[in-house]
């Protein structure tokens, strides 16, 4: 039995599309990982520092900036990958593949990036920020001496957390013609029946998830000192 | 070294607001260590903050060796605070650096230090305090005591002509609180650094404060010497905050215990001794210049910084001209007396 599904794996199924599929899969991932990271954390910055009783309190810039983040994050995902076809298209010049996936990616996750880093920000001690005003640090020095630093092992915790979540949409994009293993296992597992190669991607996309766990705790061990 | 002037500053709550700081005036002299002391809410937080403006008083000047920090621009200010170094209760260092990079984090700040300058300074610091060994570890690794002790070498790194201590002995176990005040007094003596702190324990005035002021909902009822603060209060919250923890409950127990309804001759007496007036014979003169009769109830041997004083409860039996002889005996001597019965 098990002997029956080993041959069929090396003979039906086209691993060099899965290597490709893989790559894709990695690609979108990366770069939507990294774009969240990029707007998500000045965005969760303006967000904590605009709140009540902060540095740059601003009722207006953090009512309008939190709206537009919890409307963000209430669109499902595969409504954004469909509205946002013309944007891609203008941002990327297309919007299919793996590229024209990252967009979608990037505005399906940022939101949720950025309200971690504001959770992270909020549980730094109150005290921590008259010491740096004692110190007389500028708000761009509490920014980058005190802030960033002190919320690194939650950065990376909410990075891990992302990513993993943007794995499942890299697969959702798959659907309306992103690339991917999600692709990869619609077209064959899905229209072809053939449940083998939907069953690799599945394994390949836990393996996935597994590694970025693993290696995020590791690195967020390291960081808690 | 400091001069507040008509200090004002008042929180808004729902319904209205609240004076926290009333029509405040002090002043603190160069080298000064200044103690101030009140109930918890009275507002000495609050003070303290606006010393180097973290809060922004509503009226009033804050003159800051010789400038007015509600009047200088947010740029002139942030130089201000490097000259004013600050601990805290809970010390409010940086977890995501090491020692080292905790007490260098205010030169880092000013950015007109080379690594080498830096690194001499935080080295001097470190052992300044005794913590060299421990450059590179992190604050979760180390004690309460230690972790203040990097608090007073980040405060102290800027070279600073004012050391402001919210509670910094308050999360402290005693023995440490002790190790922390012989620093602070060392701090003072060595570096001439004028030294503000709050506190409430009275453990902490009497060994390093030659000041103190009393705040009660927002003004300053009592202040002066530590030493007449502290063996002489005035004003009744002030006896509240200092004595009726120790003596006051004795006499309670004294008064209950004797029935003095049915001994009309005889008065409970408390005097305190300082400096000369310690070595003088004055129950032995007292005695041999009235008729009157009496014993010691108790009696304790401290000293308020460096200044030793004595206190003795007596019982004193004798008639009212015997009293006041003694009275002016005691005037004499310049023992300080009261007639607690
Ligand atoms: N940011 C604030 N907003 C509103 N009210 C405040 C604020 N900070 C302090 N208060 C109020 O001001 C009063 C004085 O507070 P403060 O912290 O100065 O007291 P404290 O003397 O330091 O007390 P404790 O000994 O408990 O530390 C309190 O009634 C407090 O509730
Ligand atoms: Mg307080």
């Amino acid at each position: 039995m098990s002997f029956a599904i080993i041959t069929d794996l090396t003979t039906n199924v086209d691993w060099s599309e899965i290597n490709q599929a893989t790559l894709d899969t990695l690609f979108m991932l990366g770069f939507a990982v990294l774009f969240s990271t990029l707007i998500g954390i000045p965005v969760g910055l303006i967000l904590f520092l605009s709140s009540k009783g902060r540095l740059l309190q601003n009722k207006w810039v953090y009512n309008i900036l939190s709206f537009i983040i919890n409307v963000l994050r209430s669109v499902p995902f595969i409504i954004l990958l469909i509205v946002m076809i013309p944007t891609t298209t203008m941002l990327v010049g297309t919007s299919l593949g793996a590229k024209g996936t990252i967009p979608p990616l990037v505005v399906g996750a940022f939101p949720f990036f950025a309200r971690l880093v504001e959770n992270a920000l909020k549980e730094i001690d109150d005290g921590i920020f008259h010491m740096a005003e004692s110190c007389g640090a500028s708000t761009w020095q509490i920014i980058w001496h005190i802030l960033l630093p002190e919320i690194m092992p939650s950065l990376v915790a909410s990075i891990t957390v992302t990513a993993i979540a943007l794995v499942s949409y890299t697969a959702m994009a798959g659907t309306v013609g992103g690339g991917g293993l999600g692709d990869l296992a619609i077209r064959y597992g899905y229209q072809r029946f053939q449940t083998d190669v939907m069953l690799i991607t599945v394994v390949l996309m836990v393996v996935m998830v597994q590694v970025i766990q693993v290696v995020g705790d590791f690195l967020v061990r390291i960081l808690r000192k | 070294m400091i001069n507040i002037q008509n200090l004002s500053k008042s929180y808004k709550h729902k319904k209205g607001s609240i004076k926290v700081i009333d029509d405040i005036n002090l002043d603190v002299a160069k080298g000064e260590v200044f103690g101030i002391i009140g109930k918890s809410g009275a507002g000495k937080s609050t003070l303290i903050k606006c010393l180097n403006l973290l809060e922004r008083p509503d009226s009033g000047k804050i003159i800051v060796d010789g400038v007015d920090l509600t009047s200088i621009s947010a740029n002139e200010l942030r130089i201000q605070r490097q000259q004013i170094g600050v601990i805290f209760q809970h010390f409010n260092l940086l977890s995501s650096k090491t020692i080292f990079a905790n007490v260098a984090l205010p030169l880092t700040l000013q950015g007109n230090h080379s690594k080498a300058e830096i690194k001499a300074a935080v080295d001097e610091m470190l052992s300044l305090v005794g913590l060299s060994q421990f450059a590179n570890k992190y604050p979760a690794s180390l004690s309460g005591g230690q972790k203040q002790r990097v608090g007073i070498a980040r405060a102290l790194i800027t070279k600073p002509k004012l050391l402001l201590s919210d509670e910094a002995t308050s999360a402290l176990d005693p023995q440490t609180t002790n190790d922390i005040l012989e620093l602070l007094l060392e701090i003072n003596q060595q570096l001439g650094i004028t030294i503000v702190l709050i506190t409430h324990e009275l453990e902490v005035v009497r060994k390093i404060c030659d000041k103190v002021a009393v705040i009660d909902k927002g003004k300053i009822i009592e202040q002066g010497n530590a030493f007449n603060i502290l063996l002489h209060p005035k004003e009744p919250l002030t006896r509240k905050l200092i004595i009726e923890e120790e003596s006051d409950k004795y006499l309670e127990k004294v008064k209950h215990f004797y029935q003095f309804e049915k001994h009309p001759n005889k008065h409970i007496l408390l005097l305190s001794f300082v400096g000369e007036a310690t070595y003088q014979p004055i129950l032995n003169t007292i005695s041999n210049e009235t008729n009157a009769k009496y014993s010691i109830l108790r009696g304790e041997l401290d000293r308020i910084k460096h200044m030793p004083f004595g206190q003795l409860l007596i019982e004193f039996d004798g008639d009212e001209g015997s009293l006041e002889k003694a009275c002016t005996i005691m005037r004499s001597m310049k023992v300080h007396f009261e007639i607690v019965h």
